[in-house]
């Protein structure tokens, strides 16, 4: 069973944490998902940097320029990735734009991902019906799952549509917005919650953009399954470096 | 082969829409209300009487008398410098403008280059009275300082994009950030024939005036509607689409499509997109663009900032796959002579840009009954800076 599957399986609100593969250095990746595991993190995404990204805000952006800069590729990534399932047993997923993985080739990329042990997929910019016709298929003979956005603006028919199409989560984006840190959920965010709370869909969300300390991270998984956080994960490993991600995640628990 | 867009938003292999979900509901808006709102004959009127009035159309269709002696063929010029605002762009503006109007927004975001298209949307907003807010590249910003200071005067807030390269891309990235930030009051004015689905179409719908009257023009001059060949430079491709569009159909119509070179294809300093770029996808459609092995946008070059994109519109793909456009690369140098010969033999001063276009007699060459109409999108003032430092005048 897809590790993803297990996780959401569990009795508890999950907390996942997204980081952008090649920052703050180079190879920091392996250590950074240990790290997140070992500090009780449920599930990681890990960033492939792309030079356009445009659901990002400032510090996502800016962290993708420089593991851009730093030498991050897809195959570097992969490379970095070959030996994480002999130490890490958490779900892990890709999250990266479509152009990358485009010339990588889908199913070549799709095919790696199984062979080291990746989960599932985020991309922003593959738009659901273009997954439905053309890479489905793919996905699934690797066994992966693929991972839907749905925003306060996504009409009911069509989150149905999403949830149809999906087998894991959705991704609940918490405002109209790009990427970035809030420091708390106001009443439309809170209502948008439980009117998708309220829709019984087969897939538990889990939310995500503008998660960023204790309180947004309660707010958000009142309903929700669990919440994502980047951002502020990004902005901690810009001040903080990256020996003192327990401290980080001791502050959102 | 058809060479419209289908159902799905695609030409042939290139187009679509590769949003985020955030922008789902602003762009499936526009996709299923564009048409309604373009065939609708009030807004046939409106956008007719603009173009007439305001932006001074039809704009004339030149017999270059002593260009066409010194390369031996028959060049008609199609006049899209005399336009409002200097260029093809306000076509485009004017028209979405008004679809914004219809769809009941209060807000405008715009892109841009060399200005040009900022200039034109700033334009159109002064007009209709509407917030407007254009994202520029901060080394642009620098470079293009009269086009910036006239957005300004013309009541627009430029906003610089400080992400990546600070140029156009980005810009055209942080225009694309605020509209999924702002997603209700907010229309996005795309200027090129590039971005999701429907915006290629609609962009190029618009300046397909261009074609539409060149057909009337070259009947009364030439006695026939359709010319041999049909010339255009290419950053994204509006002015080339427009040019082209009432022609896709005609067989005997040749297409051509005028890159920028840069220093050469090969110098690593070039936006010859048909040339080295390959599929992949850019600001929501899939498209030849310039990117690394491993799939990054890389900055493109030219002399010229309106040609200097790394992508090209899905159409100009789908032509460049079929055959049906044969597509030229011009270098700095080349362009900037054929600037200063355009100057000098008909006393027209052309856009950058527009001198790539005019640059196509050193790599093709026509019969002297060939009738060649070539777009003279835009008029040369904003690059005299730069005609100056090249020339040394």
């Amino acid at each position: 069973m897809n590790r993803i599957k297990e996780k959401l399986a569990e009795n508890k609100k999950l907390l996942s944490i997204y980081f952008t593969a090649g920052y703050p250095s180079l190879n920091d990746t392996a250590q950074i998902i240990q790290d997140l595991e070992k500090n009780g993190v449920d599930m990681i995404e890990i960033g492939l940097p792309f030079s356009d990204p445009l659901a990002d805000g400032p510090t996502i952006q800016e962290s993708s320029t420089i593991a851009l800069k730093n030498g991050m590729t897809t195959t570097l990534l992969f490379e970095q990735l070959k030996d994480i399932r002999k130490t890490v047993n958490i779900p892990l997923i890709i999250m990266g734009y479509f152009n990358p993985m485009m010339q990588y080739g889908v199913e070549a990329f799709c095919a790696k991902c199984q062979e080291i042990g990746i989960d599932g997929l985020i991309i922003p910019d593959l738009p659901v019906a273009e997954y439905h016709e053309h890479y489905q298929e793919t996905f699934e003979k690797y066994g992966l799952i693929n991972v839907f956005l749905i925003t306060p603006q996504t009409s009911e028919e069509r989150i149905r549509f999403i949830d149809s199409v999906s087998d894991g989560f959705i991704y609940m984006v918490s405002s109209a917005s790009t990427t970035g840190a809030k420091n708390t959920f106001g009443d439309v965010q809170q209502q948008y919650f439980e009117r998708i709370d309220a829709l019984a869909l087969k897939n538990p969300q889990i939310v995500g953009f503008g998660i960023s300390n204790n309180e947004t991270f309660t707010q958000a998984t009142k309903t929700a399954k669990g919440a994502i956080i980047g951002s502020a994960f990004i902005k901690h490993l810009t001040n903080n470096g990256v020996d003192t991600i327990n401290q980080f995640v001791e502050e959102i628990r | 082969m058809s060479y419209q867009v289908n159902e799905k938003g695609y030409y042939g292999d290139f187009g679509g829409a590769y949003i985020p979900e955030m922008l789902y509901p602003n762009v499936e808006e526009l996709r299923t209300q564009y048409l309604d709102i373009m065939n609708d004959p009030s807004f046939k009127e409106e956008f007719d009487q603009l173009l007439k009035d305001y932006v001074g159309r039809p704009s004339p269709l030149y017999f270059a008398k002593r260009l066409s002696e010194k390369h031996n063929t028959k060049v008609y010029l199609k006049r899209e410098d005399l336009n409002h605002t200097g260029a093809h762009k306000v076509n485009n503006t004017i028209g979405q403008i008004l679809v914004a109007k219809k769809l009941g927004k209060n807000r405008i975001i715009a892109e841009t280059g060399a200005g040009q298209h900022g200039v034109a949307t700033a334009t159109v907003c002064a007009l209709m009275g509407i917030q407007c807010v254009v994202y520029m590249g901060e080394i642009d910003i620098k470079r293009q300082a009269p086009n910036v200071a006239r957005m300004k005067m013309l009541g627009a807030e430029v906003r610089p994009a400080k992400s990546g390269s600070k140029t156009l891309k980005d810009a055209t990235n942080e225009a694309i950030r605020d509209w999924i930030n702002n997603p209700v009051d907010t229309h996005y004015i795309i200027g090129s024939a590039i971005g999701p689905h429907p915006y290629p179409d609609m962009v190029t719908r618009f300046q397909s005036v261009i074609s539409e009257e060149i057909k009337w023009q070259l009947k009364e001059k030439e006695g026939r509607e359709n010319p041999d060949y049909v010339v255009a430079c290419i950053g994204g491709g509006s002015n080339a689409a427009g040019t082209y569009y009432h022609f896709l159909d005609e067989p005997s119509v040749g297409i051509i499509a005028v890159e920028a070179a840069g220093k050469g294809v090969d110098s690593g300093e070039s936006a010859a997109t048909s040339q080295l770029g390959k599929e992949g996808i850019i600001h929501g459609c899939k498209t030849l663009l310039m990117q690394t092995a491993d799939g990054q946008i890389t900055e493109p070059y030219s002399i010229s900032a309106g040609l200097d994109y790394p992508g090209v519109g899905p159409l100009h793909s789908h032509l460049y796959r079929t055959g049906r456009g044969e597509f030229y690369s011009v270098t700095d140098d080349d362009a900037m002579a054929a600037g200063l010969e355009l100057s000098q033999l008909e006393g027209i001063i052309p856009a950058i840009e527009t001198s790539h276009a005019l640059a196509i007699f050193n790599d093709k060459k026509f019969k002297p009954e060939d009738v060649v109409v070539i777009s003279l999108s835009g008029r040369g003032d904003k690059d005299l800076n730069t005609y100056i430092d090249y020339f040394r005048l």
